[in-house]
């Protein structure tokens, strides 16, 4: 137990190394996020609360496509053949669904600061909606980062990882979507049940990854 | 059973077409196949025929029950029959498994297609407005949770076919399938089970599962609705088993090329 925890923890490490040498990657996302928005701002300055959710949660699907993408494209054959003698498919796998939930993280705080600076704040119960943000950002994360296991297994481009996660993550923005709709009054509805079906989700992707992820590690 | 097949030919036709009937039966275990044509000529003359309750609005579209209902339950079983096969192949690594996850899934697609055509014709006489041109009633009556959970069970399978449409090498292409064939089916239950109750619908069946609640369907339609579902059922995984064997026999020719 010690000893995987050390391991992920040790992968983790690595990842973010990575990510702080080549900056490129990180600044790439951020870049993304940040042009993105300001189009939107340019297209729409202050849209009424529905249509600033709805936006909202559209902008973090794309964030969290390209943020998350790299991460199991990134590992060329050559470094996915020492990861397989040092340490096992489950660790490797926890490591990254660390990783790019971190990663998801940071870009949903900023990309919620920046529509917030750009695009105005209808949000009134602003605490439990940062909470929904970072909740939601996590759950794109852990799904993408599975997804993109197996596009980089079957040797493709972003374009199969959409195809693949857009029908699968529509329940989880439609959920999302909804329980935010709750907070742009003070008087929303009591969002709980949906908050636990959310994670029970979420908790269910982690089950998953582990279970089928050795079947996607070996040739 | 032995002396059946041996009559001369010197019988009636029509017991040559009984002695047929009754080795297709009992020897070559296609009993099933009679079955399910049986079911269904039922279904059909007795779902058409049949009293069925007056109700408002649906009036004698509440026949549309016994296909409508039947596909996506079909569907469903179709669909859990394929996920089976998956993680039966990533068990066993036999490709015989991979071939049955993939035409279930086919097949699933196509009875979901139906369900699709034959809902659409009973919306067209219950949900749309006849004062409104079609597309505004379509725009009003796609926004259904109901509907969109469905397809989001079509497009998640859609993908499991373009994904392994994309992979040119046949083992890989059957492990990266069925993971995700996996994958995709734990979203496939809260989508199609638990989406469309949270949010509101015109659709029947927003509290509980009604098909299968006894007190809400009357006792002259559960006479034909279950033995429907069985038909249906049955002719997919009819259609389905002549698309592994013909899939099997490519495979075969493919292999002694």
């Amino acid at each position: 137990m010690e000893r995987s925890i050390n391991q992920i923890w040790t992968l983790f490490k690595k990842d973010l190394l990575l990510e702080i040498r080549q900056q490129y990657s990180f600044y790439g996302v951020v870049l993304y996020v940040g042009a993105t928005i300001f189009v939107l701002f340019l297209a729409m300055d202050a849209p009424e609360s529905r249509v600033w959710n709805g936006l909202f949660w559209v902008i973090q699907l794309f964030i969290c496509i390209n943020a998350v993408a790299k991460s199991f494209l990134q590992e060329s054959h050559g470094r996915m053949l020492y990861y397989q003698s040092i340490t096992s498919p489950q660790n490797f796998v926890l490591s990254k669904l660390l990783f790019n939930s971190l990663l998801m993280l940071v870009m949903s705080g900023l990309s919620l600061l920046l529509f917030i600076l750009f695009l105005g704040n209808p949000v009134e119960k602003v605490v439990t909606f940062i909470g929904l943000v970072f909740l939601g950002g996590w759950g794109l994360s852990l799904v993408f980062t599975f997804l993109a296991a197996i596009a980089a297994k079957a040797q493709q481009n972003a374009a199969i990882m959409a195809i693949m996660g857009f029908p699968l993550i529509i329940p989880q923005l439609i959920m999302l979507m909804k329980i935010s709709n709750s907070v742009f009054s003070q008087a929303g509805p009591a969002v709980g049940t949906t908050v636990m079906l959310l994670i029970v989700t979420n908790l269910l992707i982690i089950v998953l990854s582990i279970i089928l992820f050795p079947f996607l590690w070996k040739d | 059973m032995e002396r059946l097949i041996l009559f001369p030919r010197a019988f009636p036709p029509y017991f040559c077409a009984l002695n047929c009937f009754l080795i297709n039966f009992f020897m070559k275990k296609n009993w099933w196949k009679i079955l399910s044509v049986l079911l269904l000529l039922y279904t059909i003359i007795g779902g058409l025929l049949f009293e069925v309750p007056r109700v408002m609005i649906l009036n004698e579209t509440i026949r549309n029950l016994y296909f409508h209902v039947c596909m996506w339950f079909s569907m469903m079983i179709l669909f859990t029959v394929s996920v089976v096969n998956a993680v039966k192949y990533l068990n066993k690594h036999d490709l015989k498994y991979d071939i049955l996850s993939k035409q279930y899934a086919t097949v699933g697609i196509v009875f979901g297609l139906l369900g699709y055509a034959t809902g659409a014709i009973w919306a067209s006489f219950t949900w749309a407005d006849p004062n409104q041109t079609f597309v505004a009633s379509f725009g009003a009556i796609a926004k259904d949770p109901k509907l969109i959970g469905a397809a989001i069970a079509l497009l998640i399978y859609f993908a499991y076919l373009v994904l392994r449409g994309s992979i040119p090498d046949m083992d890989k292409k059957a492990r990266i399938g069925a993971v995700y064939n996996i994958f995709a089916f734990a979203f496939l239950f809260p989508s199609i089970w638990i989406i469309p109750r949270l949010l509101e619908s015109l659709h029947p069946g927003g509290e509980g599962n009604p098909a299968l609640n006894p007190k809400d369907i009357d006792a002259r339609m559960r006479m034909i609705f279950y033995p429907a579902i069985l038909g249906w059922t049955l002719l997919g995984v009819w259609i389905t088993s002549l698309k592994v064997r013909m899939a099997i026999l490519n495979e075969k020719k493919l292999l002694h090329s």
